[in-house]
Formats: structure tokens, sequence, C-alpha cells
């Protein structure tokens, strides 16, 4: 490879980001650091999916992250969707990520009680 | 295949329940297998739709219609009208939409805003995935390195002023200018990620949250002193962090970003991750080149250093994980922006990891020179349940503690030495009112009992002697003399050991003896 051709891949890279985020109306980040892992990122992260096929909901998308450092508000998750401000929640549980599929989601009102921030 | 034509929603929460959307749910669904539209329409529970008072609420869907006060009688029509004929149920058709709900920063207010040099994608990106590393301008500094010399990208480095993140503050542009010069048909870069340091996980973060970032920096640092071949040394324990760097040196190799004649520059460097066995010692440098070289880890008589003469005595340059993943940020955006962070000293960002009886306690990456107050009260909420700032042991186990009088001290590596105290591995354990610190003292001294190596006498008798008197402190039974015998015994130790390791255990006691020599005081019997 040369310089040439990873300036190509950056720009097919950063396409294919923004392509996602368009080909999905909301994307659902879980923060899959040691942290999150302990506190239980990995039902988290589990429960999204399975919420999303049990509901048929094609049009989002959960991936992983690391960790931001915000320790003792893991599980942390973000909710991108366009045009919208991302909203970060903390402390996320199982039957919270359910409820988040319900209210944020679906029905579009983001869950003040679990929400950390709003950027 | 079945195509779905509408969802519909049903409201499920406290208050849509008591208003019968059970039953309207078991309606509905019986209605529309009735009328044959099973296959075309799917209804699903969801949850409070920010409605009150409108009893049962449904939602169809794409179209987004709402009904309120739904009742069992209405769903034949609703189902008839709506659903297979596609007119509105204007009678039932909710007022008002549901306002949406909107949460503000200032009321959550945790997360402060931070500089994030070193920890740019962490918690952004997807660690296992070099396209997303590649997307955020990842390994382009690789390509500017290549277009100066060596000596260039070290000259880069000098006039960034960036000074090792390991905890000793030494300069790195001059680690790498004399392995550079150093003479050597083969030399190596080491990345220290032995986080051995009690309470610090920093470089954690940045191993398994952007690993991309730290091969980056290691791949610059091997071109720059001259290296074709690097060492990851990891503590064991960190099983994700391995995992993910191993996927990530695999992709780069694919990517032909590691391996020979890498971005067609004629320069070729390869990558190894190495285990720790856990070993507290190893963390420090000579200590981990005999550990990567399959001994017993004992540190090694200075001078020789290990640019001149370190791994299977080569030229051989250790760096700290937070230290590289600086480096690909430096030669990217250059020395010059790299400065408008941190203090003339100390330019760039520290990572910090903030632990104890603080309200949020995490990692958090502030600017060089930060005040301990702003770390405690901005960054990690204050203290927990409205209490008393004690004091903060900074620096991790080998630090110092620093009292109410240092909350306002500029920390960086330069102006901390002035207050005999260290910045170290960028540890913070806050205590509060209630903190003991013959309690905090005891678990210090034990640790360092554990971990002394027993390669020299001072720090092998002086810890187990330490802990004697500590013991004896904290159960009540020492003398007036124990106070003493700890500054001594300590002094000692940092006169006369052989590393860091027992030369460094006169800070924590000298500190706490410092602030709390009273309290110390008050446990021996009269």
């Amino acid at each position: 490879m040369n310089l040439e051709e990873l300036k190509k891949i950056r720009e097919k890279a950063q396409k294919d980001v923004e392509l996602r985020q368009k080909g999905s109306r909301i994307r659902i980040v879980v923060g899959m650091g040691t942290s999150g892992i302990a506190a239980g990122a990995r039902d988290v992260l589990k429960a999204f999916v399975e919420e999303i096929s049990r509901r048929n909901l094609n049009d989002v998308i959960v991936t992983q992250t690391g960790e931001r450092g915000l320790a003792s508000q893991e599980p942390m998750v973000e909710v991108f969707e366009e045009g919208k401000p991302v909203v970060v929640y903390g402390n996320i549980t199982v039957e919270k990520a359910k409820r988040l599929i319900a209210e944020h989601v679906v029905n579009g009102n983001p869950v003040s009680e679990y929400a950390i921030e709003v950027m | 295949m079945n195509r779905v034509r509408n969802h519909v929603l049903i409201s499920i929460d406290a208050g849509t329940i008591m208003a019968g959307a059970r039953a309207v749910e078991k309606a509905l669904t019986e209605e529309i297998v009735r009328q044959g539209l099973s296959d075309e329409i799917t209804v699903l529970e969801t949850g409070s739709i920010g409605a009150t008072g409108q009893g049962v609420i449904i939602v169809v869907y794409p179209e987004g219609v709402y009904y309120g006060n739904v009742t069992v009688q209405d769903i034949p029509q609703l189902v008839e009208e709506h659903l297979l004929k596609g007119r509105l149920v204007k009678r039932l058709l909710l007022s008002e939409l549901p306002k949406q709900h909107v949460v503000t920063k200032e009321k959550t207010g945790l997360l402060k805003e931070q500089p994030r040099i070193v920890l740019r994608n962490s918690g952004i990106i997807d660690p296992e995935n070099i396209d997303e590393y590649i997307a955020r301008e990842g390994y382009e500094a690789i390509g500017k390195a290549f277009s100066l010399k060596p000596e260039g990208v070290i000259e880069e480095i000098k006039k960034s002023g960036l000074i090792g993140r390991g905890g000793a503050g030494f300069p790195t542009a001059m680690k790498w200018g004399f392995a550079h010069n150093a003479p050597g048909d083969q030399k190596y870069i080491i990345c220290n990620a032995d986080e051995g340091e009690p309470g610090t996980f920093k470089d954690r973060l940045i191993l398994e949250g952007d690993p991309h970032k730290l091969i980056e920096g290691m791949i610059i640092a091997g071109y720059a002193i001259g290296a074709t071949k690097g060492f990851i040394y990891i503590r064991g324990e960190y099983s994700l962090s391995i995992e993910r760097l191993e996927k990530a040196i695999a992709q780069a190799r694919q990517y032909e970003l590691l391996g020979d004649n890498i971005l067609e520059s004629g320069f070729s460097f390869d990558l190894s991750v190495m285990k720790g066995a856990g070993a507290y010692v190893c963390g420090e440098e000579t200590a981990l080149i005999e550990s990567l070289e399959g001994k017993r880890g004992h540190p090694r008589l200075k001078p020789p250093f290990p640019a001149i003469a370190g791994l299977w005595h080569k030229p051989t340059v250790v760096n700290n994980v937070e230290t590289l993943a600086n480096i690909p940020e430096i030669i990217w955006r250059g020395a010059t922006w790299y400065r408008g962070y941190g203090t003339e000293k100390c330019p760039g960002t520290k990572v910090y990891t903030i632990i104890g009886n603080v309200a949020t306690p995490g990692i958090i990456e502030a600017e060089m020179g930060t005040t301990l107050r702003d770390i405690i009260y901005e960054y990690a909420g204050g203290i927990k349940e409205g209490k008393k700032f004690k004091c903060a042991l900074v620096g991790g186990a080998a630090g110092a503690f620093l009292g109410p009088d240092m909350l306002d001290v500029q920390m960086d590596f330069a102006n901390l030495k002035e207050y005999a105290a260290v910045l170290g591995s960028g540890a913070i354990l806050v205590m509060d009112e209630d903190a003991d610190i013959v309690d905090m003292l005891q678990s210090v001294l034990h640790f360092f009992k554990h971990e002394s190596c027993g390669h020299c006498v001072p720090c092998r008798l002086g810890t187990a002697q330490l802990v004697k008197v500590i013991d004896r402190i904290a159960a009540s039974k020492g003398i007036k003399e124990d106070i003493e015998k700890l500054s001594n015994i300590s002094d000692v130790m940092r006169d006369t050991s052989f590393c860091p390791l027992g030369q460094s255990l006169c800070l924590p006691i000298s500190s706490a003896l410092k602030y709390f020599h009273d309290e110390v005081y008050a446990r021996i019997p009269l």
C-alpha cells in the first residue's frame, strides 16, 4: 500500500461511516471496554440486538466502541439519530435497554431519567 | 415472505395498563386475525409514549397516527376503517401529540468538556475495525513522518516538548535521540503496557479502545530511532486489550501498514505482543527488558541505559502507552499545535485515573497544569455525599498524599517536583474526611512488601520492617519511636535502593506524616 491508497481507504471509510448513518435511522453504540463489560455491557448489547430483531426494526444498527472514561456510569450507550442531538445514557441494564428501544428508538422519546448527556 | 404493511404500537405502561391496555391489545390481535390481516400487520408493545390521561394509546406506523382512549369496543371499527380501508378514525385521534422529552446538559452536567488528544478515539470508534480508525485520519501521520527524515521526526517531538508519561518525566525526544545515535545493527522499540500501578487503568482505555493509535505511534517511534522490531509488553490480566491489540496488528499487517516496505517508503517494521506475569517491578524498564528476554524480572544496573544497551544489549527505547499515543497526533498536527495545550514546561494533556470517594470515578484527560481542585470538583463531580476533602494520593502507590493546601497547585511534572510530589502514573485516589490514614498507609506498605523483588537488601528488608511497624501502629500497639522509624527506614531506602521501587517509598510516608502526624500519633497508646 502507498499513501495514495491509504487516502482512498480513508475516503471510502468516511463514506461508509456516513452511509451507515444514512442507511439506518438510528445507530446505537454500546461502550465495550473492560469497565463496561464488567458492568454488564455484553448482556446489554445482546438485549439491544434481540429486541431489534424481535421488533423487526430494519433501520436500527448496533455497534460497539471502547471506553470513554466514565467508569461509574457503565454500561454506557449512545444513541445517534440524524438531525438530532446524540443522547448518552448511563448505567444501562437489560431492562433499561428494552425500554430505550421502546421509548427512544420506536417512539422517539429520549428517556430523561437514564440520560447523562445530550451532545 | 410476509410483507408487513403496518406496525401497530400499543403503549404499555402503568397508566395505560390501568386503562385496560392489555384487554385492548388482546382484542386488537384477535380482530386482526379475524379480518385476515395478520400477515400484513404486526402488533408491538411499546413503552410510555409521553402522553398521560389519554387512556389506552395506539400508534399506527408508518403513518404515525396516534389514537387515544381506545377501548375494546373501538377495535373492530379501528381495524376495519384504518387498517383495512386506510381511513382515519377521527373520533379517536389524539387531540394533541405527545411532546418530546428534552434533556439538557445542565440537568445532567456529568461530563465536563475535556481536550482529548490521547483519548480522541476511545469510546468513539469501533476498536476492532481498522477502517474506523483510518476514517479519523488514522495512519496518515506515518506518511508525514516518512516525508521527514528520522532526525526530522525527533526534532518535531523535541519541539513539541513531549515528556514521557510513564511516571519518571523524561523528555521523549532525548531518549529517542540517544537510541538514534547509538551504534547498533539492530534496534528495538518497546511499549511498556505493564500498567501495574495500583489504581491506574488509563493505558487500558487506549489499548482496548484505540489500539491502532498505539501501533501507529510505535511505527513512527521505530522509524525515528531506526528500529525494525517492536514489542508491546502488556500485563497478562488485560485480556481484552491483548485480544484487541492482536486483532489490530493482524489488520494492520493485512493493510501492509506493518511488515516490509510500509507505504512504499523502504522502511520495514513489525510488532509482537508479549504478556507480563504480574510483577510490579516489571514496570521498571530494565526489569521489563529482563523479563522480555525470558529471565527473572530484576532491574539492571544503570548505566548503560537501555537507549545504548537494552534488549539483548541492543539500543532500545522503552515508552509508555500514553506517550506513544501522543506521537501520531503531534506528527500529524505539528508541534506548534501541541504546544497550545498544557504548560510551558509540560505541554499537552495528561490522562488521569480518578478513583476513591468522588461522585464520578473514572478516566479523564485534562490539560497539563490543571489543578487538583478542578480535577476533583469539575471533572469528577466533587466528593461523594457532600463530604469534606481530606487528601488525595496522587501518582499511584509510590506517589504522595496531597492535602487541602495542594488543591490549587498546577499539576504537571515540573511543578509538582517543587512540592516534593509526583505526577507518576496519573492515578488520583481521593479520600474524604472519614478515611483512615493509618489504614491507607498500611495497605500501601503491604503492597510494596509484596512487590519488592528481593534483588537488593535495602528494599527487601526495608519493606518488611516498615510493614512490621505499620501493623503495630494500626493495632494500637505502637511506641512513640515508631513514627520516626517509618521516616528513617524509608529515607535510607530512598538513598540506597537499587531501583525506583524502593527509592520512592519515602514519598507516601513522608507526605502522610507531614499532613497527618497527629492522626498517626493518636494511634499510639500512652
